[in-house]
């Protein structure tokens, strides 16, 4: 049965499109088929991440409006057979993006797909609520800082409140992700703890993906982290995230520069 | 040098966690949570307004939660005999 997952944040510029395109490369290289949708219409940058800006002819609002099919919109990656982008249109018309549309399209998605990745916006205005409205799941991104936190609870939010599932008396499964995680000051009490965060906004961890310069320059290369930089410890983060998603029951290493017997102390399993 | 004050000085994160959970305690209740406090509201006021003449304004509904405690709060005010002369 095909996953609807939206990528979430409230905040902007957490990581979300790098996330989204680093997991589902990761969920294809399981052997998965996936699509990523980016729902940022007027600023979409998924393309760019996953280094297809230039393959780019027809996007979401095309379909949307019918001049375009899926079929037509979906963009192979180059890499991964099984690895698909819908992209976002340049259209400044943000209310091109209707919610009969996006339910026609996440149905059609649903049937052809593993995974149905969605990129949100940022913001928790109509775009965003768009972006989560079918989800079956919610990852929501969060720096470990004090406004990206708050901001992550009104998304929570805005799950428990706007979605199908909300309004059917499901619930949305939601994740964290913590990203841009500085190691170095893990533990130091300078910044907020994992745990803390997690328990906070009282929803389970799914990773912590460290600050890293290696993510700039997937994003340079267009190609998401976890092709093309197997070995950073972000690709390691990130394609164990898409193992918990797929249910694997996988310790989360929390990432810390201190030395080795203090890493034994700083890691730890999410709840 | 001051080798504790370099321990001490760095640890903000305490407070950005205190505040945080401050914050969202009252947040959580003007936002995500109002429209479960105003649903419920309705539903109370539904119930009595069969029995007594009540207006929605009487019905007061507050939730709290710490922690693990979860508190629901009733105010109402019931209209007497000469309120309905
Ligand atoms: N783990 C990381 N380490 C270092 N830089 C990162 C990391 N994650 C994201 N970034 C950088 O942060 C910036 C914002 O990332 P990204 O575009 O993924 O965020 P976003 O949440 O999608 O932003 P927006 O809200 O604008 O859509 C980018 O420059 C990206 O390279
Ligand atoms: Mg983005």
């Amino acid at each position: 049965m095909a996953k609807v997952v939206v990528v979430t944040s409230g905040k902007g510029g957490v990581g979300k499109t790098t996330s989204t395109a680093a997991l589902g490369a990761a969920l294809a290289q399981n052997g998965q088929s996936v699509v990523v949708v980016d729902f940022d219409i007027g600023l979409r940058n998924l393309d760019l991440m996953m280094g297809a800006e230039r393959r780019v002819i027809f996007d979401l609002i095309n379909v949307i409006q019918g001049s375009a099919n899926l079929s037509q919109a979906l963009i192979r990656d180059k890499r991964l057979e099984n690895l698909y982008l819908l992209a976002a249109s340049q259209t400044r018309d943000k209310n091109a993006l209707t919610e009969k549309g996006v339910l026609q399209v996440i149905s059609e998605l649903r049937k052809k797909f593993d995974w149905v990745l969605c990129d949100s916006p940022a913001g928790i205005e109509r775009g965003a609520v768009l972006a989560m409205k079918h989800a079956d799941i919610a990852i929501i991104i969060a720096n470990p800082e004090i406004s990206s936190v708050r901001d992550s609870d009104r998304i929570i939010g805005l799950l428990d409140a706007k979605t199908e599932r909300a309004k059917n008396g499901q619930e949305v499964e939601k994740h964290l992700l913590i990203t841009r995680f500085d190691s170095s000051r893990a533990g130091t009490g300078e910044m907020l703890e994992v745990d803390d965060i997690s328990d906070i906004l009282s929803i389970p961890l799914l990773g912590v993906v460290p600050e890293s310069k290696d993510i700039l320059s997937a994003s340079n290369l267009g190609i998401p982290i976890t092709l093309s930089n197997k070995n950073s410890t972000s690709a390691q983060a990130y394609r164990d995230a898409a193992k918990r998603l797929n249910k694997e029951d996988i310790p989360i290493i929390i990432p810390t520069k201190k030395r080795n017997f203090l890493a034994g102390w700083f890691s730890g399993r999410a709840a | 040098m001051n080798f504790f004050k370099l321990f001490k000085q760095n640890k903000s994160a305490p407070i950005a966690r205190e505040r945080l959970q401050v914050l969202l305690a009252h947040e959580r209740i003007s936002t995500g949570r109002s429209e479960l406090v105003s649903r419920m509201r309705q539903d109370i006021v539904d119930v009595i307004a069969r029995h007594v003449g009540i207006k929605t304004d009487d019905v007061r509904v507050k939730i709290n939660h710490r922690k693990s405690v979860f508190t629901l709060k009733i105010d109402m005010e019931v209209p007497t005999a000469q309120d309905s002369s």
